[in-house]
């Protein structure tokens, strides 16, 4: 032996899994939807990216560097993440000085005020869309048409749920909602991307199946008994037969907006989800519930980020009442 | 004009209204507290340290209001504080020389080699709970620090240098966080001593003299020189530990010069080592 | 092997699998060299410390009684060696705090003549129950699988409860040991001779031997044996870490859960390790008292790693050399699996009944990454067998809240180490654990005495 004996307590080994690993596999696990992004967005997807990924990290340096004077965790890959996800909620033509704010609000205010990774009681990038979107509600509501692919002077044009909500008319077809070839949010378009990435994150046991199931079971199953039980009210009639105007109804609710992006990429957000199973349950269910509340009887078109950010609100409370199942009940 | 009025006389009417509520109220439910609680919380520091045995300052002095002063201390406030709360209460106030906290151990790094390497939390109670310590005595310091976290008063530091927490004796207020902290037990108040002169055995090692030695430079052996030396009858030893009673001690300073070891420590530089 | 994984057995709340390692599974027991000095604590089992019965001087024969219990809780001490009685002084155990001990200085390897050494099985045994239960408190027998419970404390049920069922702990859920796993290839019918013993003694009709998974050999080796032996079923179990605790064994194998703060025999289930229901044998059948046991040496960069018998009492030291050295590389020197052993400050302590190895683990493995802040991923929380919340537990150890660690259930912790191992913080959620469970244990005898 060439050193003296290390001595801790028990157990001397460890799963070797860290929150390094699990953020750049988030990390990766987007990478799908990006590719279907830069496709179909082209230079606005790659700007806004990387302009937002920088602006996280640096801000996040920066912060804990000068201002709170702590050991800096930018290599742990939570704001790198913070940021891709900010860009993925972001229109691709949104100009660079108001992404650069939403970074800023979202590392700044979100996360160091409250102590950094784990102690944010809401996902800070969900926080900073919805805080850009209160204040620049013009800009963060123009997208550009799918598929011309130029940053600032890309016509733009309607989102599937805004055509959905306002006219009824000039809706994408199933195809255009799986493949991305509609208009949208940076991310939230390409919903087999989404899903692919979603499966590998399932796969590494990043994400248990409990939140992402819990949301869109609760979504289908809202609208599909909406689109059945009241089939005119929602600019939704395509056939005659009240199931099948229901089921589609409900597809189109679940593969349009950021309701993929949402379910399997931020609402499965450690740090700001309950952390028992049931208590993951009950979240999921509560976050599907806000979304189509929101999207069908509210004013906003999108609901999914209100109701994540509702949710977080409720984190503390759920896992203060949710507890575990005991291995057996009783006085210990 | 009129809009004017019935707006002062309908608001009016309702301060009126609550006022005779609260007024009644406060007559009906009234709770009688012995005025000179409140006194006596005012005379005292104020740090709800915990020192003299209850949660808080308040607590204290509804115990010194309904109690004994014999049995009642603050020490942080000290004999001044004791005074003005026993002419508060219009009673005799009952003196108490002052204390200091005290660290019966001297096993820096130099002086008491590492064995092993703890990796474990930084917490000398988990250290203790592990295993016996990162250097061959299961008595001394872990300096994982705890005391220093457990001082209000901000008396207590780490040196980087020795590994062992320093008091500084001009901020200690006897409290006895750190006695309670210490896993180990190696804090003591003792009598601050005039002129804060002390004489002390820096040590808690109860090992016999071959293995204390062998773990440590500075441990007490139980040699009994000391024991010997002192004309004053002031120091025992048991469980091969020397102990001196500070009540009896008069600070000569003869054990501090026949100790072997050194583990004897004093406030104050003796002058006739060899007298 | 018939049953397939999915139909195996297992817990049903939490668990982890951490790798196997199991490097020594196919090196059969050795027996090792007596040592120079035998070092016997008097604290080797739970419960009151054995009374001295020799002095300084005194010469002692293997297998001679040389420390009584003291109190029914608490068990016998017997010489694992001849010779003379050295000195009776503490040495330190292997947390490093110095433990009283009997120090004795070989000569030679003189036998006490009722021992019967011959290797014959013996499976016929016509003492009462009570008789079979007063020669394994004789015999000095603790639980082998680290808790060094004593077994006759085990057999004796309060009265008003019966034992339904005896459970063979032949799991083996820690990663490297492999002591049990021999014992059951090499010693398989003295274990189910062992165990009708144990069933005997508690008048219980069925017995189970639990086996993992990855001991298959073994599995199919006790299901031939065991036909012969009625009453008894051999339980092949999924690998999962745990398993070897007490209360997921017992689930895993009756799907009894046994209730917070209550005892395996409240739902009629007495848990006995492989080694310890060994030992019931050789100590009922051939009178031979615990004072000698099969220990694993193991670590990846050893030379010679196996599986030794070896008398308690000789120095770990003396292990590591017969198993070709302390590699170069060790960083940790693990007593125990490296789950839930301890890490030796030194290899001078001595081997007690309840050692179950001795791991030398590379300095890559043994360092601890620094700590993070939690990041509430729930990862400790899923791992938890008892259905606890880890990372609660810590923050409130952290502020040292006592009381609410208490209304947690904190004091239903088996201290797995299920929560660290998953961490990706890093975090050590144990050792908090242990001070919070410690203190509130302590809170809790005081509030019983005032």
């Amino acid at each position: 032996m060439k050193q003296t004996p290390i001595v801790a307590m028990s157990p001397h080994l460890h799963s070797g899994d860290s929150v390094e690993k699990k953020m750049y596999r988030v990390l990766l696990a987007l990478l799908p939807a990006f590719g279907v992004s830069l496709f179909v967005f082209g230079w606005g997807t790659l700007i806004t990216t990387l302009v937002a990924v920088t602006a996280c990290v640096l801000f996040e340096y920066l912060i804990q560097r000068f201002v709170l004077k702590l050991p800096t965790t930018v290599t742990d890959g939570s704001a790198a993440l913070t940021g891709l996800l900010l860009a993925f909620n972001l229109p691709s033509n949104l100009p660079i000085w108001i992404i650069v704010i939403g970074a800023l609000f979202a590392i700044g205010l979100v996360k160091q005020t409250f102590g950094g990774l784990g102690n944010n009681p809401f996902n800070p990038a969900i926080a900073a869309r919805v805080f850009l979107l209160v204040s620049f509600p013009a800009q963060m509501t123009t997208w550009p048409q799918p598929m011309q692919r130029s940053y600032l002077d890309a016509l733009t044009g309607a989102t599937p749920l805004e055509a959905l909500k306002y006219h009824g008319h000039d809706l994408p077809n199933l195809n255009d909602l799986l493949l991305g070839t509609t208009g949208g949010s940076l991310g939230e378009i390409g919903a087999l991307a989404l899903l692919l990435g979603g499966a590998y994150l399932l796969l590494r046991k990043v994400i248990t199946w409990h939140v992402p199931v819990s949301i869109l079971g609760t979504v289908f199953l809202f609208t599909f008994l909406l689109g059945w039980l009241n089939p005119t009210s929602y600019h939704a009639v395509v056939s005659t037969n009240a199931v099948t105007n229901g089921l589609t109804f409900a597809v189109f609710h679940l593969l349009s907006g950021g309701l993929l992006l949402g379910a399997l990429f931020m609402a499965t957000d450690y740090v700001t989800s309950p952390m028992t199973t049931k208590g993951q349950l009950i979240y999921g269910v509560g976050i599907g519930a806000i979304t189509v509340i929101i999207r069908i009887f509210g004013s906003y078109p999108e609901g999914v980020s209100f109701a994540i950010l509702i949710m977080n609100a409720l984190t503390p409370l759920i896992n203060h009442y949710v507890k575990p199942t005991r291995f057996s009940p009783g006085r210990s | 004009m009129t809009t004017t009025l019935s707006a002062i006389l309908i608001l009016g009417a309702i301060g009126f209204a609550l006022a005779a509520i609260l007024f009644l109220v406060s007559k009906r439910f009234a709770v009688y507290e012995d005025p000179r609680i409140d006194q006596v919380e005012q005379s005292l520091p104020g740090a709800n340290c915990g020192g003299c045995g209850f949660p808080g300052c308040r607590n204290f002095a509804e115990a010194c209001v309904k109690g004994d002063l014999s049995t009642l201390r603050c020490p942080v406030g000290g004999n001044d504080t004791m005074k003005t709360v026993a002419t508060i209460l219009g009673r005799e106030a009952v003196e108490s020389a002052p204390k200091v906290a005290v660290l019966l151990c001297n096993g820096a790094c130099d002086k008491r080699p590492k064995t092993n390497q703890y990796n474990g939390a930084t917490s000398c109670s988990i250290e203790a709970l592990t295993y016996a310590g990162d250097t061959a005595c299961q008595y001394g310091c872990l300096g994982q620090g705890e005391c220093a976290d457990a001082c209000t008063f901000d008396a207590l530091h780490m040196d980087p240098l020795t590994g062992l927490p320093v008091v500084d004796e001009a901020v200690c207020t006897a409290c006895g966080a750190c006695v309670k902290a210490c896993p180990r037990g190696l804090f003591e108040l003792r009598l601050k001593g005039d002129e804060a002169k002390r004489v002390y055995v820096a040590c808690k090692n109860k090992d016999k003299g071959a293995v204390a030695r062998k773990a440590c430079n500075v441990a007490c052996i139980a040699c009994s020189k000391c024991q010997q030396a002192c004309q004053f009858d002031a120091i025992t030893i048991t469980d091969n530990l020397a102990y001196i009673n500070d009540e009896a001690c008069t600070v000569c300073g003869t054990c501090v010069s026949v100790c072997p070891t050194g583990s004897i420590l004093s406030t104050f530089t003796i002058e006739s080592a060899q007298a | 092997m018939k049953t397939s994984a999915l139909r195996m057995k297992t817990f049903k709340i939490g668990g982890i699998h951490p790798p196997d390692y199991k490097l020594t599974a196919q090196h059969p027991i050795h027996t090792t060299r007596l040592p120079e000095t035998a070092v016997v604590l008097l604290n080797q089992h739970l419960g009151a410390l054995a009374q001295p019965l020799v002095g300084k001087g005194d010469q002692v024969k293997v297998g001679q009684l040389i420390a009584k219990a003291n109190g029914f809780i608490s068990a016998n001490i017997h010489a694992p060696v001849s010779g003379k009685v050295v000195k009776v002084e503490p040495v330190a155990d292997v947390t490093g705090y110095a433990q009283p001990a009997i120090h004795i200085a070989v000569e030679g390897d003189e036998w006490l003549e009722s021992i019967d050494r011959s290797d014959d099985l013996i499976t016929t045994c016509d003492l009462e129950p009570k008789a079979i239960v007063d020669r394994i408190f004789e015999a000095g027998i603790v639980g082998l699988g680290g808790a060094c419970f004593p077994t006759h404390v085990k057999l004796s049920p309060p009265p008003g409860k019966q034992a339904s069922c005896i459970i063979v702990n032949a799991v083996e859920c820690e990663p490297y040991l492999t002591t049990d796993h021999r014992l059951l290839l090499e010693k398989g019918e003295e274990i189910v001779v062992g165990l009708c013993l144990a069933m005997k003694a508690t008048n219980a009709p069925t017995g189970y031997i639990g086996i993992e998974a990855n001991k298959k050999d073994a599995i199919l080796y006790l299901q031939s044996i065991s036909k012969k032996y009625p009453g008894i079923q051999v339980v092949p179990l999924q690998m999962k870490y745990p398993q070897g605790g007490e209360k997921q064994l017992i689930d895993a194998i009756t799907g009894c859960r046994v209730p917070s703060g209550k005892l395996p025999i409240d739902v009629g289930a007495i848990v006995l390790n492989a080694s310890t229901t060994f030992a019931i044998y050789e100590a009922v059948q051939k009178k031979k008292p615990l004072i000698e046991r099969v220990l694993t040496v193991t670590g990846e960069a050893l030379t010679q790693p196996g599986n030794y018998r070896v008398r308690i009492g000789s120095p770990m030291s003396m292990l590591a050399e017969e198993a070709g050295g302390v590699p170069e590389n060790t960083a940790k020197l693990v007593a125990g699996g490296p789950m839930m052993g301890k890490a030796l400050s030194s290899l001078n302590s001595p081997v007690t009944k309840g050692s179950g190895g001795l791991l030398m683990l590379a300095s890559e493995n043994a360092v601890r990454k620094p700590s993070r802040q939690c990041i509430r991923c729930g990862k400790c929380i899923t791992a938890c067998p008892m259905g606890l919340e880890p990372h609660l537990f810590m923050t409130l150890a952290e502020f040292e809240a006592w009381d609410q660690l208490e209304k947690a259930h904190i004091m239903d912790c088996i201290e797995c180490g299920c929560c660290t191992f998953s961490c990706p913080s890093n975090r050590p959620l144990l050792d908090y654990l242990r001070i919070g469970k410690t203190t509130v244990g302590r809170l809790r005898k005081t509030r019983q005495q005032a």
